[in-house]
């Protein structure tokens, strides 16, 4: 007897690997879109910034359209490189510990990431 | 009851005689500078961090990045950023259907490899003669 009458499509239906089907895809794209101009403005901003001193810099990233272009710039790479990375370990790792493990691992990373350089950003903007 | 049919594929007949073609070494480029940007953000951390703790945490940053060691993360990162970004231009572009055909394909993986070296030499000529950065 067979255990499962569901067609093989139905069986996948909505389910990528991540099993979150096309959410992943599409948060993907959209940071992707938002990647390009705040990845341009970060590469401006910091080329500007290059060979000065530490009071110029901390002025000039404390101001409120730097800030708020910083704080752009990190929330949009770092859920992007989240899901990024998580399709290359999906690739490449099987194990059913060291999967689960390394997805886990990216997610804290990445949430790390995101919350040190946000903080690091208002306390320029904030002070001390 | 439907079952997936798998149909056999056919093999290459000679995989000692093979040329990389351009737009699948700009494909794995592309994974290889994301997941290279993705442990790079530890840099962009720690400077953020170093600038509000003042002269002194700044000052041990800046001697690290401004080290032959530090430039070379520094300018590997700039490429790597740029030719991410438009390997990944490539990619929005693909997902709106287009630029599939063989000469369009390798068109754009062209772009990517010659558009990112070009602009991060340029970017770092701008750097060090516009804003004088040799410090
Ligand atoms: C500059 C603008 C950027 C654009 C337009 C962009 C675009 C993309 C796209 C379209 C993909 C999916 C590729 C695929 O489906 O195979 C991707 C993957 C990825 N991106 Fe980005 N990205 C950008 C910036 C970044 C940054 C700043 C980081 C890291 C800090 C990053 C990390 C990654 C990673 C880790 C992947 C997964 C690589 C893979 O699956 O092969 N990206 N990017």
């Amino acid at each position: 007897m067979k255990k499962d009458f569901r067609t093989p499509l139905a069986r996948v239906g909505g389910l990528g690997s991540a099993k979150s089907g096309t959410g992943h895809f599409w948060w993907q794209r959209m940071t992707a879109v938002a990647n390009v101009p705040l990845v341009i403005a970060f590469v401006v901003i910091l080329v500007s910034l290059f060979g000065r001193n530490q009071a110029a810099v901390q002025q000039i990233l404390g101001t409120p359209l730097v800030a708020v272009i910083m704080l752009l710039f990190i929330g949009s790479i770092t859920y992007h490189m989240r899901l990024g990375m998580q399709i290359v370990i999906e690739d490449y790792v099987h194990g059913e510990i060291a999967r689960p493990f390394l997805i886990m691992t990216n997610t804290f990373f990445t949430i790390a990431v995101a919350l040190a350089a946000a903080y690091a950003i208002l306390k320029l903007s904030f002070g001390v | 009851m439907a079952e997936a049919k798998v149909r056999e594929r056919p093999l290459s007949p000679h995989l000692q005689i093979y040329r990389w073609p351009l737009p699948m070494a700009m494909s794995i480029a592309h994974r290889v500078t994301g997941v290279a940007l993705y442990f790079g953000t530890v840099f962009i951390v720690w400077w953020l961090l170093a600038v509000g703790s003042g002269p002194g945490g700044y000052a041990r940053f800046t001697s690290f990045i401004n080290s032959w060691f530090g430039r070379l993360i520094l300018f590997g990162y700039t490429w790597a950023l740029i030719h991410h970004m438009l390997g990944g231009i490539r990619h929005l572009i693909w997902d709106t259907g287009r630029g599939f055909e063989p000469n369009e394909r390798e068109w754009l993986a062209l772009a990517t490899a010659v558009g990112s070296v070009s602009l991060t030499l340029l970017l770092w000529i701008v750097g060090y003669f516009v804003f004088g950065g040799a410090r």
